[in-house]
């Protein structure tokens, strides 16, 4: 991966993000998310996780942000109307995630394995699902069978939510 | 030469700006598209880290692939739960900001 490649996606992801959370209108921040969520699943194929990069768009980008956008047209949300902003807490708010990226820059600086490239590898990662796949089924299963558990318990969570209340 | 450090310093922004979003906006559907941006930040740093840790078959250290496989299936179920919840709030009390929603506020 080139360093052009990874600064423009990184980039991509970063500016992105940010319009999500400083867009006030729901229907932009979700297609800035959509955006946002693309250029991070470019940089997963930067680091040869092919298969983890195309769930990213198809879960994230395809079905995730599909069931945003419906329940946002579903509840006709529109830009949030101007509101009092309560200044003292919008500063608490901002100061204490400026103190988690200052500690978690501070966590990076003095780890000695992040100055290191990345090793090469002995061959091209093209049977990367095979590899998954592998151990996904031989060494995970039981925490698969239970991911399939908890997304049927999920399912029916929001069928039951979803219901209307029977006068 | 692009380093481990990059994409962790990547991920460390990532994560913080979904933190913010969380802490400062007042929609309820934004907040659920910030904590998006949290688990995705993690996903990053754990690609990176599988990346990193190359055995000695040569191949990434694919532990961190299959966990992110499980977080992304969480994900998936969290949202699907929490855009419910949403859905049903918004029958009750016809709003998705948070400081309408106070009954429970001490």
């Amino acid at each position: 991966m080139s360093p052009f490649l990874f600064w423009l996606f990184a980039s991509l992801t970063l500016i992105f993000g940010a319009a999500v959370v400083l867009n006030p209108n729901p229907v932009a921040s979700a297609l800035s998310l959509v955006a946002s969520f693309l250029g991070l699943s470019a940089l997963f194929m930067s680091l040869d996780a092919f298969f983890i990069g195309i769930i990213q768009v198809l879960v994230y980008a395809g079905a995730v942000m599909v069931l945003f956008l419906f329940i946002i047209m579903l509840l006709d949300l529109r830009a949030e109307e101007r509101r009092r902003i309560n200044w003292l807490a919008a500063a608490g708010g901002f100061g204490v995630a400026v103190i988690l990226l200052v500690q978690i820059c501070v966590v990076i600086v003095h780890f000695q394995a992040a100055k290191q490239t990345f090793p090469p590898l002995a061959r091209p990662t093209s049977a990367d699902v095979w590899n998954i796949g592998q151990l996904l089924f031989m060494n995970y299963n039981l925490p698969f069978q239970v991911i399939g558990v908890l997304v049927l318990v999920a399912t029916v969570g929001v069928v039951l939510l979803s219901r209307r209340e029977p006068r | 030469m692009i380093t481990l450090g990059d994409y962790l310093v990547v991920s460390a922004i990532l994560f913080t700006m979904g933190f913010a979003g969380v802490m400062l906006r007042r929609n309820l559907i934004v907040i659920l598209m910030s904590l998006e941006l949290m688990l995705n930040a993690a996903n990053l740093s754990l690609v990176a880290f599988s990346r990193f840790r190359v055995g000695a078959n040569g191949l990434p250290n694919y532990n961190g692939q299959v966990f992110v496989f499980f977080v992304i299936t969480v994900a998936a179920a969290e949202v699907a739960v929490g855009l419910a919840l949403l859905v049903a709030l918004y029958r009750a009390r016809q709003t998705t900001n948070v400081e309408d929603i106070r009954s429970l506020k001490f």
